[in-house]
């Protein structure tokens, strides 16, 4: 792997932008520019790189796939199988490009959702005070591409003590191969408000195509937001994903983001707590087969006291598929009465799998409780012998306990078609006879 | 009971067992006949925990001698499941917890499969729901307990009340409760005591594990038998437990030669 073949490879995307952005709104063209120029100072990671140690993209270089062009005829009814029966209001992109017609938005009284450009004009201040804000692109060349092709994306802002008792689903759709989307998600929750986000990727057909998605989450003061998120890619696919969560006071964000699909993918989930007395509860499932490759990259940063955050990661993987968990929790010194818990475990169900998990604990506070664990392994014999000592075959044990190590995860979901759908999912990865 | 029409049920015949190259059971004597209640008593480290896990067939230890019938079978010979099947309970001293997994699908997977095994009907959700409630009032169990995940959270009273609820739903010939009584406040103690005999009768057996004598105020025995280094050194009636309690495990050391085999 050389430095000039990445170079090539972020000019040759960076020369696919065949517009110039527009210039009629200066501070979102001047995001973009500041996004192109980041681009070009940077370079593709590298196993060198301490954050990418255990997850090699080198084969990215020989895939520069174009951004994708909107080029769908897809139905309603091609997308039904995909619609969570609790949800009202959906934002549906294809191939990155919002879709109005697969889209419903039925509520657009109590809260502002949609795409990004139909609000450019009437919601600028609100915009130009969060796009990008908490998405930074200066040390992280796939959020400064994905901010370049910045251009559709889903809106959701939550007004001051508005309650959204229906989750909202944002689907994202490949449907294409051999292109790049770049799906963006704002979330913005105004003080005492309360909403559940669903962010679905999905893929109507098996090929090789890259997801390069951002999103950012901003609560204020007492506002609540569950956040599930499900990457569902086909299996050949690239999934490179950056979230960044910023909490204010007594504020409460819950994650619970299930990882299936990708032949190479890596969520990197910020979340900040910039002030007193916020919380975070951030919940991981990862469940991999074949050769495929499953990288979480979590920082939870406590800058102000009193902070809460409990995080729980779990990882199935089977055949020689590899997932990597990094885990950091910053304590900053301010950060007094920090309460924070995490614990990664991981299964390996079969002797090629391979975990690499690196908890990884900075604290810089004097009175604070933190906690954290790691497991790698198989099932406990010991738990085996229960369950066969009621009756339970060797085999029909390790199949329930496999399935249960992630239904801990999925039974958090709060909403009960898509929990009842993933549970199926785990029980049909789990179950070998 | 003792009943002079019994059959017996499980026969023990100098059963010896290691783990890991160590010695634990040197030599077990023991025959238990049906709608008969024993307890076995005796010091951490005696070996009475092991002989509860290697009837029940854990795999970790090894059989090195002697042998066991069960109902007229090789026990020694069956996998753990098939010794489940075939009527064996062992109530676990430290039942596990499984996140994810609600109790009453674990409690109905684990009657379905045993009843299926004996030929019997399997029941669906809703008829395992009005059965399985029936069974909890044993027990004075709270209907949330089916919902919740199996054991997660359930305080110690409460995971030894769900050992005695898979007792009474898989209606073994023979209960091993291994230390059920440890950690039980005295209310607790009742209650899993009171489950207990309502389950015993002069068809099935029970085998009592326990380190202390307060057990046995409310479930009474027919045999007590003391363990010591991985053997029974002395076997009486209920009045052993008694005798122990006030005079303690040391006293035993000091007269096993003159007491013990007093009882067949």
């Amino acid at each position: 792997m050389n430095g000039i073949a990445h170079t090539n490879y972020l000019e040759c995307l960076l020369k696919s932008w065949s517009t110039k952005p527009t210039e009629s709104l200066s501070w979102l063209g001047q995001l973009r520019a500041r996004a192109i120029d980041r681009v070009s100072t940077q370079r593709l990671p590298t196993k060198r790189d301490e954050e990418w140690r255990f997850t090699d993209i080198s084969s990215l270089v020989d895939l520069p796939f174009q951004p994708s062009q909107p080029d769908s005829n897809l139905q309603v009814q091609d997308i039904e199988h995909l619609c969570v029966k609790e949800v009202k209001n959906r934002l549906v992109f294809v191939d990155g490009h919002y879709s109005p017609q697969l889209s419903t938005v039925i509520d657009s009284t109590a809260l502002v959702i949609g795409n990004l450009p139909t609000f450019l004009s009437t919601h600028a201040s609100t915009l130009e005070s969060h796009l990008g804000q908490y998405a930074k692109f200066d040390n992280n060349v796939f959020t400064a591409l994905n901010t370049a092709f910045l251009r559709d994306g889903a809106l959701i802002w939550i007004p001051k003590n508005a309650v959204i008792v229906e989750p909202i689903h944002l689907l994202f759709i490949a449907t294409q191969n051999e292109v790049t989307s770049y799906p963006r998600c704002l979330l913005v929750g105004e003080p005492g408000s309360n909403v559940t986000l669903i962010e679905d990727y999905v893929a109507l057909q098996q090929g090789a195509y890259i997801t390069n998605s951002v999103t950012e989450i901003s609560l204020a003061a007492n506002a609540h937001a569950k956040h599930i998120r499900i990457q569902r890619e086909s299996t050949q696919a690239f999934h490179l994903a950056n979230c960044a969560v910023s909490l204010a006071h007594a504020s409460n964000y819950q994650s619970t983001s299930i990882t299936l699909g990708s032949q190479i993918s890596r969520y990197n989930l910020d979340v900040r707590l910039t002030d007193e007395a916020a919380e975070c509860t951030i919940d991981g499932l990862t469940l991999i087969a074949d050769r495929q490759l499953a990288d979480t990259h979590t920082c939870i940063d406590h800058l102000k006291p009193n902070g809460t955050s409990r995080q729980q990661h779990k990882c199935i993987v089977d055949d020689a598929a590899h997932a990597v968990f990094n885990g950091k929790i910053m304590v900053r010194p301010h950060a007094q009465h920090t309460n924070s818990s995490q614990s990664s475990r991981n299964l390996l169900l079969s002797k090629t799998a391979q975990v690499d998990t690196k908890p990884q604990l900075e604290i810089f506070a004097d009175d604070v409780k933190c906690a954290h664990g790691a497991t790698v392994g198989q099932l406990d014999q010991e738990e085996i012998f229960y369950l066969e000592s009621r009756g339970l075959s060797e085999i029909a044990a390790r199949n329930l306990l496999t399935y249960a190590f992630g239904a801990e995860i999925i039974s958090r979901i709060p909403v009960t078609s898509l929990r009842q759908q993933l549970e199926r999912t785990v029980l049909s990865q789990t179950q070998s006879n | 009971m003792i009943d002079k029409n019994s059959t017996t049920i499980l026969s023990v015949q100098g059963l010896r067992a290691s783990i890991n190259g160590t010695e634990i059971l040197k030599g077990i004597d023991l025959t238990v006949k049906s709608g008969e209640i024993h307890a076995i008593m005796g010091l951490n480290g005696s070996g009475k925990s092991t002989f509860a896990k290697v009837l029940a067939g854990h795999s970790a230890y090894e059989i090195t001698g002697g042998s066991v019938q069960f109902e007229g079978k090789n026990l020694l010979e069956l996998p753990p499941e098939e010794r489940a099947r075939a009527g064996l309970f062992l109530a676990f001293q430290y039942p596990i917890e499984i996140p994810g997994v609600a109790n009453t699908q674990f409690l109905r997977l684990a009657y379905n499969t045993v009843q299926g095994q004996r030929g019997k009907e399997e029941l669906d959700p809703l008829e395992f729901d009005d059965f399985v409630r029936e069974k909890m009032k044993l027990l004075d169990m709270k209907p949330d307990f089916l919902d919740r995940s199996v054991n997660e959270g359930f305080s110690g009273g409460e995971k030894k009340r769900n050992e005695i609820l898979q007792m009474a739903l898989l209606e073994p010939k023979l209960s091993i409760l291994d230390e059920t009584d440890s950690g039980l406040d005295i209310d607790a103690l009742k209650i899993v005591a009171n489950g207990v005999n309502q389950i015993a009768n002069p068809s099935n057996a029970t085998i009592l594990v326990t380190h202390y004598q307060r057990l046995l105020d409310y479930i009474v025995p027919d045999f007590v038998h003391v363990m010591q280094a991985g053997r029974i050194v002395m076997t009486g009636g209920k009045e052993l437990a008694l005798e122990l309690e006030t005079r303690g495990y040391d006293w035993i050391s000091a007269n096993k030669q003159s007491v013990a085999g007093v009882v067949a």
